[in-house]
């Protein structure tokens, strides 16, 4: 079990320091700052072991989270619960910083004895975690309060407090996706895959029964062995196949598993309701055609064209289009139709930003390159071609075909809740080889 | 450096500098670069010329870069645009990155040894001095190729400066470090050494090292600079405090410079001048004696460079050796020493100590030191210091004081630091043995160590314990009294099992007198420790049980139990379990007689290098003792090991089937298996042996189907050495051993192998013949750990021989080392057919014993065959052509082997002949064709073989032109199927 977490700013020094264990001392801090933060390499393994100590350490903006342990845990638990504090932090004051680390320690001690109990991950709901910790002063809370938290936090559904109530009755249910691709300068897709999220917020008044449908295709074949035939061809071509999936706590597993139904009782606000990746038929929104031509030692010529591949209604935003150049580039020319591009020294890159650009269109760049002749050898490796934008649809295909709210309690239907679906798609790592 | 004019503050760099101090992580750190590398590319690529100011800044900013960790592969050529500047700053800045950024790329080295020509042929002193230091700094061959035929001039010249001279002289000795054959002094070589009078100090410290550093290699063309140095010295030394100003540190005068001399004068012997050994006398006293003087200021700078001076000189006395007065005072200097409150003088004076207490003139001087020495060991709080102690102690040790010191050591060794525990336990083992007025003493002494720090005891220290045990009759009693009681104490080190095992398996007799040590009291003992020991010492200890048996019958019933209880008998560990079954039998069968034999005491081992010694050395490094010394040493060890191996056979009774490491008692088993260098004496021989099985392998296995591993080859030897013992002594060479006959069957049909094996000696064999002639190569291996003394081998071809063969041999070298082997080479010529075979005569001495065998050597009239190739017709027209009686020899006889159609193949191919396919009508029948070559004349013979597989019986038939060979070859070949 995780021994003890600390928090460190950029320059190592120590922001947050709780020890859970006795096997964790004060020099567990100065090891990792050591061997990790000031290491002469940069630490790329988010594990590290210093005499026989396991350090697990995630990095957000310039802050690192060091869990550490003595003990042979599950390394994925202990990421999990990184994440989740991080997610913590950051529903209680926002962007995790120096600053806002330094403002709110009492608050992050709190929450740290909340979350964490002698090592084992307890309670990180935001939700729950809210009602009785506290950023207002105290405020001494009546009995029956009290009594409230205790059963909640103890009870089957630690995510949701009962006696909610909201006058309209809302939930904004958002698709994001961010879609990775590595392509060969011929076109070629060398690997492609999309991982996805389900991001849920709900205004729901009491205790509502949701139930979340989506173009899943063992789902739809199942359906469609049920009903005719003609449907499961129908619906067959739009469905899609889900490489792994996981789930928030309060989607009931043992249904999912028998009936591939999702079914849950949502906390109050934000939450992530599932997260998800596939591999197949996925829409590419951009394709990157280089050509890079080398004149002579002291001069190279890049000439790179973008298309959109989505349909003509839709706006793609954000496009950013970064071009690699050689370590010895003395100046640049570049030339672009559409959008600005600028040689960034510091970055080794020309950047081309695009503000829009609907689909089915075709952009142009042509660039310049002048060398500086140096008395090293090695060739330039030619590192590929990255790209970033967002597009308005989910580019594995996901379609949300249903959300139902049942409240048998509380006098309001499905009909009366009002539903937002977005789907936004982005960029991870989409690259082309040139 | 020159006054810094305006703009040289290089704002830019600054800025830069400031700016990536100020980055919050390295990523920011890395963009900053990234954009400033940018920024300084375009710079040198733009068309408009830079003026120097901004070629040395951006220079600069890029030697910056480069020092952070960055890599750097352009600006190079703007480095060596600013060699050429007039400006020191810009040239300064223009070496700083040629130093630190050079490469060896061929065009740009021709551009700065340009460069740095120019500005060493200029007359200007700084010019001169940079690049001299880049040249330095750089160091590398093509500098030394293009600057070594220049530098000794500028270093002589008279109208150098004297900043320059230092330079050049400390220049040339990086170029001397880096490529000595380059530099060459020669004709340079007496001005250099004037060099020491030089009126500069500061070049006559940096000319000193150079001198030290060139007469460590060429000592007698240097030779001069001992009589300057010993007067510069003495003008050093009776200088006042005030006298050298600029090199006076602290009121010492000039200590650097007269450290270096102190050390330059330690690569000389004596000065042979009596006069310039009394002035060098006069100054080491000089120097003493201001070690008397009270201090002239309290500041640690002030002593450190007095008693830097001061070791200096003490270290030239002890080198010198030879000034009682001096080494006595050196001596007395140090002991004040050992109690100052600094503790690096304390370690220094140990250190220093050692070497002094291993001059025969200050020897008694060191002893007086003892207790403090003692003190030292004990109450000092850092270890190396007390490990320098211990090293003193173990140097000043000797008869007189040797108990006092032993038992200090000892008492030391319960507290002493892990990491000097087995060296201080070697120590101490050596200096017991050395030492040692009465073995009980030492035995007592061992014991006690194996007691407090047995798991630092080595086996060498075990073993050599043993050694002497076993060789001195007169402790062994005291042994195994002081062993019975040691291992009465609950909890004893397994060093301490073996001992007392090996001893009282031994001598156990000599106290079963006392009703409290009966022989089952000491067995239950020992068995009582063999359950919580690891398999070795349970091998050791089964051992020891066998050899109860026979040392006191009246334990025979409850050994013969534990040895078959499961746990012995059924043990997973095979060398325990083969043990347990062997002793087990051996006790049931053999009667007291052959048990008496078998498991007789040990006998004495000779006497040899300690091999604790050998191990202390090694633990030393190199450093302590020369290597060839060592490796010595430890080759010695390891053949006498290995020999002591075959030794023992007889009486470790399970080496009798197994030689296995962990069989030996005494073996090494530290010993590499089997290194190039000193291979043992086993090995070799086998590998020959495995060749010739490799030649004809499918002879080997059939007809000597034991002779494959070594093991077994072992056995056979053993076993061949009990039922006909090698023991003619007479000067006269022995009739021929009764089974040489038979060895020579053995080869008559394959030409590599093993001729002759006992314990002693193993004779292989490897032979080619070319027509009428042949080469025979013998291989003498010495399987014992004692050198064969007048090892002498004769050939000789008796009666009519001697006309039929030439046999010429190659003298052998009278001395054979244990486990070594030799080799002759011995050519033989067939004159004309033959009968009988040459005999081979080997004497020589072993362990005083003279031997003498005589074996007949594999040379028989077959090996001379020529294959003949031949068609069915022509064979049959030949074997017509001989038809007359006496041409033709026939034998019917028994198959001694299977007749297997391959081997006999091979065996008739191993004859000579050529073998010929689809000649004779019935297929199973072989024929063969061959020409035998003599010098006189050719024999053609003709054979045929038919095998009778349901009588298994054979029916051989040979025609050949000449009688007498029929016959032979009739009567050879009969012995073979």
């Amino acid at each position: 079990m995780i021994g003890g977490l600390f928090i460190y700013n950029h320059k190592g020094e120590v922001l947050i320091s709780r020890v859970y264990r006795d096997d964790i001392g004060r020099n567990a801090v100065d090891a990792f700052r050591v061997n990790v933060i000031h290491a002469r390499q940069q630490v790329r393994s988010p594990v590290t072991n210093i005499a026989r100590t396991s350090f697990f350490h995630v990095k957000r903006s310039n802050i690192w989270l060091a869990a550490v342990t003595k003990q042979n845990v599950n390394a994925a638990m202990v990421f999990e619960f990184l994440y989740k504090m991080c997610d913590v932090m950051t529903a209680y004051f926002g962007k995790i910083s120096e600053e806002n680390i330094k403002n709110n320690f009492v608050l992050i001690y709190e929450l740290l004895d909340e979350i964490l109990d002698f090592g084992y991950p307890q309670n990180s709901e935001t939700g729950a975690l809210k009602t009785f910790i506290t950023q207002q002063g105290i405020k001494s809370q009546t009995k029956e309060e009290q009594s409230q938290i205790t059963s909640q936090v103890t009870g089957q559904i630690g995510w949701r407090r009962e006696g909610i109530k909201y006058r309209r009755n809302e939930l904004f249910l958002d698709v994001l996706e961010s879609v990775n691709l590595l392509m060969s300068p011929q076109g070629q897709v060398l690997s492609a895959h999309v991982s996805g999220r389900v991001v849920m917020k709900s205004y729901l008044s009491g205790m509502p029964e949701c139930k979340f449908g989506m173009n899943d295709k063992i789902v739809i074949d199942k359906q469609g062995k049920g009903g005719t035939t003609d449907d499961t061809v129908k619906s067959g071509k739009q469905s899609i196949a889900i490489d792994d999936c996981t789930f928030h706590q309060c989607v009931r597993l043992s249904k999912f598993d028998s009936e591939r139904s999702i079914s849950f009782i949502p906390p109050d606000g934000e939450y992530e309701l599932m997260r998800y990746r596939t591999t197949k038929d996925i829409i590419l929104p951009f394709r990157v055609i280089p050509l890079v031509r080398e004149v002579g030692r002291t001069k190279l010529e890049v000439k790179v064209v973008i298309k959109s591949n989505f349909k003509p209604s839709l706006l793609a935003q954000k496009i950013e289009v970064r071009i690699p150049t050689p370590l010895n580039t003395s100046g640049v020319q570049v030339i672009c139709m559409k959008g600005k591009a600028k040689y960034k020294a510091s970055e080794n890159a020309i950047v081309w930003k695009i503000k829009r650009m609907a689909g089915m269109k075709e952009s142009q760049i042509s660039a310049e390159i002048e060398l500086l002749p140096t008395n090293d050898k090695k060739k330039w490796a030619r590192p590929p071609i990255s790209m970033n934008f967002e597009v308005p649809f989910a580019p594995s295909g996901l379609k949300v075909r249903y959300l139902k709210v049942f409240e048998p309690k509380l006098n309001y239907s499905d009909h009366d809740v009002i539903k937002w679906v977005r789907y936004i798609g982005r960029s991870g790592i989409y690259e082309t080889r040139c | 450096m020159p006054a810094v004019s305006k703009g040289d503050g290089m704002r830019g760099l600054a800025v830069f500098i400031s700016d990536i101090r100020n980055c919050k992580s390295k990523e920011a750190e890395i963009k900053r670069i990234n954009k400033e590398l940018a920024n300084i590319r375009s710079k040198f690529k733009g068309d408009k010329a830079l003026d120097g100011y901004s070629k040395k800044k951006y220079v600069c900013k890029l030697l910056f870069i480069f020092l952070l960790g960055h890599d750097i592969d352009f600006g190079h050529m703007e480095a060596v645009n600013l060699l050429s500047s007039n400006k020191y700053t810009e040239k300064q800045i223009g070496y700083l990155f040629i130093s630190v950024l050079v490469n060896s790329n061929s065009e740009l080295i021709r551009l700065i040894n340009n460069a740095i020509k120019n500005d060493l042929s200029s007359r200007n002193p700084t010019f001169m001095c940079l690049a001299l230091h880049c040249i330095a700094n750089v160091g590398s061959r093509e500098m030394a190729e293009a600057f070594a035929g220049e530098i000794p001039r500028i270093l002589v010249a008279g109208d150098t400066m004297d900043s320059v001279k230092q330079s050049a002289a400390l220049c040339l000795l990086r170029l001397y470090k880096t490529s000595p054959d380059l530099v060459l002094m020669g004709e340079w070589t007496s001005r250099v050494v004037h060099l020491l009078n030089d009126q500069h100090m500061g070049v006559v410290t940096a000319a000193i090292s150079l001198i030290t550093c060139l007469s460590q290699k060429n000592p007698d063309e240097f030779k001069t600079c001992v009589s300057l140095a010993v007067s510069r010295l003495s003008r050093i030394v009776s200088s006042a405090s005030t006298d050298l100003q600029d090199y006076t540190y602290y009121f010492v005068p000039a200590p650097w410079l007269s450290c270096k001399l102190l050390r330059l004068l330690q690569c000389y012997p004596p000065p042979e001048d009596g006069a310039v050994k009394g002035r060098l006398v006069e100054c080491l006293e000089t120097i003493l004696n201001k070690a008397q003087e009270p201090p002239k200021s309290k500041k640690v700078q002030h002593s450190n460079a007095k008693n830097a001076i001061l070791f200096e000189a003490i270290s030239l006395i002890i080198h010198y050796d030879s000034e009682p007065n001096l080494l006595v005072r050196a001596c007395n200097q140090l002991g004040q020493f050992l109690q100052h409150r600094e503790t690096n003088l304390r370690y220094l004076a140990l250190e220093s100590m050692c070497t002094l207490a291993s001059s025969e003139f200050s020897h008694e001087a060191v002893k007086t030191h003892i207790e403090t020495v003692i003190n030292a060991l004990k109450t000092e709080r850092d270890v190396s210091v007390r490990q320098r102690a211990a090293d003193l102690l173990y140097a000043m040790c000797d008869r007189s004081n040797a108990k006092q010191i032993v038992a200090e050591m000892l008492s030391y060794l319960e507290t002493a630091d892990y990491s000097i525990r087995e060296e201080m336990v070697l120590k101490v083992a050596i200096l017991a043995e050395k030492y040692a007025v009465d073995y009980s003493w030492y035995v007592d002494t061992i014991l006690n160590l194996i007691r407090i720090a047995g798991d630092y005891v080595s086996e060498e220290v075990w073993y050599r314990v043993i050694q002497i045990v076993i060789n001195r009759d007169d402790v062994q009693g005291y042994a195994a009294k002081t062993v019975f009681e040691a291992l009465q104490a609950p909890a004893c080190h397994e060093n301490m099992v073996k001992v007392g095992g090996y001893i009282l398996g031994e001598f156990g007799n000599l106290i079963a007198g006392d009703p409290r040590s009966s022989p089952l009291v000491q067995f239950n003992l020992l068995h009582s420790k063999f359950h919580l020991c690891s398999v070795p010492t349970r091998a050791l200890l089964l051992s020891a049980y066998i050899k109860f048996i026979n040392l006191f019958p009246e334990t025979k019933s409850t050994i013969q139990e534990v040895l078959r209880s499961d746990s012995q008998i059924r043990n997973s560990d095979v060398e325990l379990q083969q043990r347990a079954v062997e002793y087990l039998k051996l006790s049931s069968i053999a009667s007291t007689d052959v048990l008496a034999t078998v498991l007789e005491e040990m006998p004495p081992f000779p006497e040899r290098e300690s091999s604790i010694l050998a191990k202390l050395k090694k633990k030393k490094g190199p450093g302590a003792v020369s290597v060839n010394e060592l490796e010595e040493g430890k080759r010695e060890g390891e053949l006498n090991g290995g020999g002591e191996r075959g030794d023992n056979s007889g009486i470790s009774a399970s080496n009798a089937s197994t030689p296995s490491p962990s069989a030996d008692l005494l073996g090494l088993r530290t010993v590499p298996p089997v290194s190039a260098a000193a291979p043992s004496a086993g090995s070799l021989l086998v590998d020959v042996f495995s060749e010739a099985g490799v030649n004809d392998d499918g002879f080997l296995r059939d007809m000597e189907p034991p002779t494959e591993s070594s093991d077994s080859l072992l056995a056979e030897g053993s076993g061949d050495s009990d039922s006909a013992p090698p023991s003619a002594v007479s000067e006269d060479p022995a009739p021929p051993l009764p089974e040489s006959n038979e060895l020579l069957n053995k080869f008559v049909c394959k030409n590599n192998g093993v001729l002759f094996e006992n314990q002693l000696l193993q004779i292989g064999i490897k032979s080619e013949y070319r027509q009428n002639l042949g080469r025979m190569y013998l291989f003498y291996g010495n399987k014992t750990s004692v050198q064969f003394v007048t090892f002498t081998t004769t050939v000789t071809c008796p009666g009519e021989l001697q006309s039929q063969l030439n046999v010429q041999t190659k003298i052998v070298e009278p001395l054979i080392e244990g486990g070594a082997q030799v080799q002759q080479v011995i050519n033989i010529e067939c004159l004309t057919d033959f009968l009988d075979a040459p005999l081979l005569n080997i004497k020589f001495r072993y362990g005083g014993a003279l031997q003498n065998l005589t074996l007949k050597l594999p040379v028989t009239i077959n090996k001379f065959f020529q294959p003949t190739e031949m068609a069915s017709h022509d064979f049959f027209q030949r074997w017509k052509q001989l038809s007359q009686p006496q041409q033709e020899a026939q034998k019917i006889f028994k198959a001694n082997h299977a007749m297997d159609t391959e081997v006999l193949k091979a065996k008739l191919l191993g004859l000579g002949m050529a073998l010929l396919e689809n000649v004779d009508p019935n297929p199973e029948n072989f024929v063969c064709a061959g020409v035998i070559q003599t010098k006189a004349q050719q024999v053609g013979s003709l054979l045929r073989l038919e095998p009778n597989a349901q009588a298994q019986m054979y029916r051989l038939t040979l025609r050949s032109s000449k009688d007498t060979v029929s016959q032979r070859l009739c009567e050879l070949l009969a012995e073979q199927f």
